[in-house]
């Protein structure tokens, strides 16, 4: 877990900080607490953030990209410097793109993660999620996030950019580096920039690599990809290639182990998924929703009130999806879990023109991947509540699980 | 009664797709079109209303 170099929160509605301790382990009671009290909170750190937490407000704001930017989606000391791609393009588009470039740079991405495209990886992802488990099997306690959840996305992603598996690894150290260390690291930070460097260099290897030898994958669909006509600029290719990796693997991870999490110390929720599978596609809704990983970023464009607050160009302002996933304003029983709750109109993945492009994707990891673990192991259980760790940052999920197999 | 995808507000989430795919079809983006003209046939009409309640964007409509 992430050194927290911040001095501890004692009042989240003047002072919150998302990498605080309370807030890791488990931050939905102090949004339940804001929404009561203080629904758009805000604090003097990070230079300067705002706390929406009703859906009313965070999907407001997702929606306005003329008042807040996509520039930065990842909170941190350092504000994008003019070294830095401008907007409207951003260091990895098209998360960090904002209308007009946003689409052309989505577009472009889209049908490598339409639903067809996704499908077709179903079968292998079942074969690796089978493999996971027939190495579990046997054991008596084992961790469902660190031996199981991480794996499925890391070797998806390194599948579909045609990268090769071994390197899940590296991969793993710098998606860390970025979302947990880079939130508390300074312009300075040496270290930041050698990765930084290395990573650069790793992508214009895999590039040369797919130049030499084009095959069916998305690095050479990204290598041959037109925008206006034009090829993309190597940036682009590999501002993408970073875009996917830090976006398509913690979160996916997130989500799995949330819902293992889930299963691990409610039985009764196990037990009729495991008799009634029809439930399975209501379940991954139903997490998605209660245990959304994401919570996004971005940075007031120019001075706008919302709802009351004046909002400052450059402040950050946190868009957490899964605090707008539980207000009970728009979700009927907003704090359970309904594993059949058939209304549910979840922002799990974002609302407006970023919604999450690889939800295909991920919602088709979390199902086999669930589906597969509850066909294998239909009653486990949590070996010690208390070992299990949560991320720390804008993803949050179970980083430990320890349980206990049935023998 | 007819379902219908406003496609200004459509951003691809599939949810409709997934609950009801005799309702709606997909794009290469992944964005939602409603199958034959929107017409929903007798016995699908709860998969209708579930797709209009899960779409994140309120992008599905009916009409009787
Ligand atoms: S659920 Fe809504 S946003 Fe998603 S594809 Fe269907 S119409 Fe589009």
């Amino acid at each position: 877990m992430t050194v927290n170099r911040h001095p501890p929160v004692t009042d989240f509605a003047t002072d919150f900080d998302h990498t605080d301790p309370t807030w890791v382990n488990n931050p939905f009671p102090i949004w339940d607490e804001l929404r009561a009290t203080c629904p758009i909170a805000h604090s003097d750190r990070y230079g300067g953030t705002w706390l929406p937490v009703t859906h009313e407000h965070v999907s407001a704001i997702a929606y306005d990209t003329d008042n807040f930017t996509s520039r930065a989606v990842v909170v941190s000391e350092v504000r994008p410097g003019p070294l830095d791609l401008p907007a409207p393009i951003g260091v990895a588009p098209p998360i960090t793109s904002d209308p007009p470039f946003h689409a052309m740079a989505r577009r472009l991405l889209l049908p490598a993660f339409a639903p067809r495209k996704v499908d077709a990886l179903e079968p292998f992802t079942r074969q690796l999620c089978n493999d996971l488990l027939d190495a579990l099997e046997g054991k008596d306690i084992v961790d469902a996030a660190v031996e199981y959840a991480q794996h499925i996305p890391l070797r998806v992603i390194a599948k579909m950019l045609g990268f090769p598996t071994e390197d899940a690894d590296y991969f793993r150290h710098v998606i860390h580096l970025i979302l947990e260390e880079g939130i508390t690291a300074t312009e300075d930070d040496d270290e930041r920039l050698v990765e930084g460097q290395a990573l650069d260099a790793y992508f214009d290897n895999q590039i040369a690599d797919h130049v030499a030898n084009p095959r069916d994958d998305l690095t050479t669909f990204l290598l041959e990809a037109e925008l206006d006509g034009n090829k993309l600029m190597h940036e682009h290719v590999r501002g993408t290639m970073l875009l996917i990796l830090v976006a398509g693997i913690d979160t996916t991870w997130s989500a799995i182990g949330s819902a293992l999490w889930h299963l691990a110390h409610n039985p009764e929720d196990l037990k009729r998924l495991a008799a009634e599978p029809d439930l399975m596609p209501f379940a991954i809704e139903e997490m998605l929703r209660a245990y959304a990983p994401v919570t996004m970023a971005r940075l007031v464009a120019q001075d706008v009130e919302i709802g009351g607050c004046p909002m400052k160009e450059g402040d950050w302002v946190l868009l957490p999806f899964p605090a707008a996933n539980r207000d009970p304003e728009f979700f009927d029983r907003a704090d359970e879990v309904i594993i059949d709750r058939e209304e549910n109109r979840h922002a799990a993945f974002g609302l407006g023109i970023h919604r999450c492009l690889g939800s295909n994707l991920a919602r088709m990891e979390l199902r086999v991947a669930v589906e597969e673990w509850v066909k294998r192991f239909p009653n486990f259980e949590l070996a010690d509540p208390s070992a299990v760790t949560w991320a720390a940052g804008q993803v949050r999920g179970p980083r430990s699980i320890p349980v206990r197999l049935p023998g | 009664m007819r379902v219908h995808v406003d496609a200004e507000k459509c951003q691809g989430h599939n949810r409709c797709y997934s609950l009801a795919p005799e309702l709606f079809d997909v794009d290469d983006l992944g964005n939602a079109v409603e199958l034959n003209d929107g017409n929903v046939p007798e016995g699908l009409e709860h998969k209708a209303r579930l797709a209009v309640a899960n779409c994140p964007e309120y992008a599905i409509t009916i009409s009787e």
